[in-house]
């Protein structure tokens, strides 16, 4: 016996797969952690996951990106250390990107 | 704000669900407020609304540019809106765009299935990252708030955290104010269609890369704490350039964690 084909379900089958497998994501993490015991090296290891994330999602992203965006990135950080305001980083942030852009980086 | 008026129905819809989810205070051993110890709060929730209005501006047109993607790729909008209200997860959605046909095979939809599942692994991490705050409340209660669960909220709830906060509520009313606003943006974007053709000159593909980036200034914790970073940045470099996608992201955030874990060891 064959599994008849998606058919015009299709697309919403798609959304539900990936609505699915991001939810399975959001609390899979979670789950993990409920069932390990917090001994002093998870405990280390966690502390130092929240910075590991930011700097693993960003410094590649940057890469691909481009110089500019590194640029851009940089003014952001740099507002941050100063105003420690996201949303003025944001701004000094995207005003950078886009300038950079318009002159053809 | 201009995201002021979706707001307020997050609100309505946040507080009754937070009453469906936790009834009263569940009674526990004496002497322990549970109140104090795991606190979701109106308060909290109103805080949370207050953090996330700062990215809104960010997401509207982020989720702007995906309607419109999606709107020339042929979908109708209730697959649009079903897709942000379902997945609410910008970057896997993008992709999904890349990927999206008129006609689905099984073998289709399980490859969708993937490659959202890798583009969105980073959020098992951030989930794992602040489990130890969620620990302390109902699964039900986090299996709800978990549907909500994004980088934006990660990163709120991480500075809040940092920052000695303990009420859930902030994530929650951040979560669901964002969610409400990422919808309609999408039904907006669906609409306009043509007029962001090119989000990327408005530098729109770098919203999330600046929060990120800003963020480790409230998370620096002086120099001993940056060996695990480098390691985890210098491990998703090599990563990505050997791998297409983005698994660099949890390969190198694990390197990092991993170093962090052993590094205290020999003083």
């Amino acid at each position: 016996m064959t599994i008849p084909d998606p058919g015009t379900w299709g697309a919403m089958l798609a959304i539900l797969a990936m609505a699915l497998a991001t939810y399975l994501c959001r609390i899979s993490g979670v789950a993990l952690m409920s069932i390990i015991p917090l001994t002093p090296h998870v405990r280390r290891g966690l502390a130092a996951l929240p910075g590991s994330i930011v700097v693993a999602t960003v410094l590649p992203l940057i890469e691909r990106l481009g110089v500019a965006a590194g640029i851009a990135l940089l003014v952001a950080l740099l507002t941050m250390i100063l105003r420690r305001s996201e949303l003025l980083a944001l701004l000094t942030g995207m005003a950078a990107i886009s300038a950079l852009r318009a002159f053809g980086f | 704000m201009q995201a002021h008026h979706p707001c307020a129905l997050t609100l309505g819809l946040g507080f009754r669900f937070w009453e469906a989810m936790s009834p009263e205070p569940k009674p526990q051993a004496p002497g322990q407020s549970v109140v104090e110890a795991a606190p979701i709060t109106m308060g909290g929730m109103l805080l949370g609304l207050r953090k996330v209005s700062v990215l809104m501006p960010g997401i509207v047109v982020f989720a702007v540019a995906f309607g419109a993607a999606a709107a020339a790729k042929g979908m109708s909008l209730l697959e649009t809106v079903l897709m942000s209200g379902l997945v609410y997860g910008g970057v896997s959605q993008l992709v999904a765009m890349e990927l999206w046909r008129p006609e689905w095979t099984w073998g289709a939809i399980a490859g969708l299935a993937i490659v959202t599942a890798t583009v969105n692994a980073r959020m098992i991490l951030q989930g794992a990252a602040l489990q130890p705050w969620f620990a302390q409340y109902s699964k039900t209660l986090n299996a709800f708030h978990l549907f909500f669960y994004t980088d934006a909220n990660w990163l709120i709830g991480t500075r809040y955290r940092a920052e000695g906060g303990r009420d859930l509520g902030v994530l929650v009313g951040a979560g669901l104010a964002l969610w409400v606003v990422w919808v309609v943006a999408t039904m907006l974007g669906y609409g306009l269609g043509a007029l962001v053709t090119d989000p990327r000159r408005y530098g729109i593909d770098l919203v999330m890369p600046i929060f990120f980036a800003a963020m480790i200034v409230p998370l620096w914790r002086g120099r001993r704490g940056v060996v695990p970073w480098v390691v985890a940045g210098l491990v998703a470099l090599v990563t990505a350039k050997l791998f297409d996608g983005y698994a660099f992201i949890i390969v190198g955030s694990l390197a990092g964690a991993i170093t962090g874990a052993f590094r205290d060891d020999h003083p």
